[in-house]
């Protein structure tokens, strides 16, 4: 599988000079199969850019954690959104009390964003995820409810050679009280079960969640806990604050990595590459 | 093992930090949980008895109406939320798991995920003042 980070902050997009290095853009990861499937995990303003290296049209995926709008505001500028033979799937949480489509539709409508689901000329369908496992294309995909203000679940991904849990809005801090000690009392522990790429929430240093706590995100700690916890072999730092600027993330991977005793350790980069199966590798 | 559904997981850590007594099964209606409070009234301490299996624990706990007869088997307040899904409330007497008995007002509910599926039940309970226990 090839996986890309094409958004890797949180909450609101923070571009600028002092965010190069990471990148401004918030939450959004491409994973492509051996056999051309495609999954985009999060449409946050990331997924502007993927658009445009689509040159055909063809069936993309797009999984949804949540509908906080820092997942969801790139998706009116995904521009295979416009082009009508581009087959677009949309899977999300699902709620109890209305489907995706009506979601959605808070804020792909007037007075928020000029064009409604309907009016989009790609052929939609929409999805709730199962709670549970299904495939697409040559991936299985594993879609749990993980800790986080609203529905809000996590993915994890396989090809069957290796596999990616993506969690990137998550508070298993709220369930104990230092560190997880106990798998499955645990939030987001199956999805992160022995997974060759774990990439998690790890917004906040120590101080910061001492405000927070409840609003629904992780200390970089709590990232480092899990991937150690759960046996993933490596871990990238995601959701990025927006108030951290690159030398804050920096230094915030290097106190991961001093933490993180047999995971490897990386700070979620925009435009960066993991190649995972075979000769797994990044850039 | 595999990982809890996040809602026993909250609702465990909420019962920990709790003054009420709480109790705590899976679907299944085994024991995964109860908290200190609930380890008075109940005779032990949790981290003594661990979690057990909804046969294990009838074989310990022994329910009386308030008038201190036997409750049939399929009448305990979380045995009767549990299937029909719905909130009990009830004065009961309890056998714990230190062969006392002591009246009880228990509140039992069902936790119900998305699509009404079962995730499993919470008992609240608490000592009624003044009362004497069935036996």
């Amino acid at each position: 599988m090839r996986v890309c980070l094409w958004g890797t902050r949180g909450s609101i997009a923070s571009p600028g000079p002092d965010t190069i290095a990471y990148g401004g853009n918030t939450s959004c990861v491409e994973v492509e199969a051996a056999d051309g499937t495609i999954l985009i995990l999060d449409a946050g303003t990331g997924i502007r850019r993927v658009g445009d290296t689509y040159g055909q049209p063809r069936r993309v995926d797009i999984l949804l954690t949540h509908l906080h709008m820092d997942h969801i505001q790139g998706l009116g500028f995904f521009a295979p959104f416009y082009v009508a033979d581009f087959e677009i799937h949309i899977w999300g949480p699902p709620s109890t009390t209305e489907d995706l489509r009506r979601r959605l539709a808070r804020y792909f409508s007037p007075p928020l964003f000029p064009v409604r689901l309907r009016d989009v000329a790609a052929q939609l369908t929409l999805h709730d995820a199962p709670i549970g496992s299904f495939r697409i294309g040559g991936l299985e995909v594993m879609a749990q409810s993980v800790i986080h203000p609203g529905p809000t679940v996590g993915y994890r991904i396989t090809d069957g050679r290796s596999s990616l849990a993506y969690v990137p809005d998550h508070e298993p801090a709220l369930a104990y009280d230092d560190r997880p000690t106990d798998g499955r009392w645990t939030s987001g522990t199956d999805l992160a079960r022995d997974v060759d790429l774990l990439i998690h929430d790890a917004q906040y240093t120590p101080e910061e969640y001492a405000m927070r706590v409840g609003w629904g995100h992780s200390r970089v700690s709590d990232a480092v806990a899990l991937a150690q916890l759960a046996g993933a072999r490596r871990l990238v730092t995601f959701h990025h604050d927006p108030s951290h600027d690159d030398t804050e993330l920096d230094a915030m991977l290097e106190d991961a990595r001093a933490a993180a005793d047999g995971v490897e350790v990386l700070a979620g980069r925009e435009g960066q590459t993991f190649k995972l199966g075979g000769d797994s590798e990044h850039d | 093992m595999a990982q809890r559904e996040i809602e026993l997981i909250l609702f465990r850590q909420l019962a920990s930090s709790l003054a009420l007594p709480i109790l705590l099964v899976d679907h299944d209606s085994d024991l995964l949980f109860f908290n200190e409070p609930a380890e008075v009234l109940l005779g032990q301490r949790f981290d003594d008895v661990g979690e057990m299996t909804l046969d294990e624990r009838r074989a310990v706990f022994a329910f009386l109406d308030q008038h201190g007869n036997p409750l049939p088997p399929d009448q305990p307040p979380l045995v009767v939320a549990m299937r029909e899904r719905r909130p009990v409330h009830r004065l009961v007497s309890l056998r714990g798991f230190d062969g006392v008995y002591r009246a009880l007002e228990v509140t039992a509910f069902p936790l119900l995920g998305g699509g009404g599926h079962l995730i499993g039940g919470v008992v609240m309970f608490w000592e009624r003042a003044g009362q004497q226990a069935g036996r």
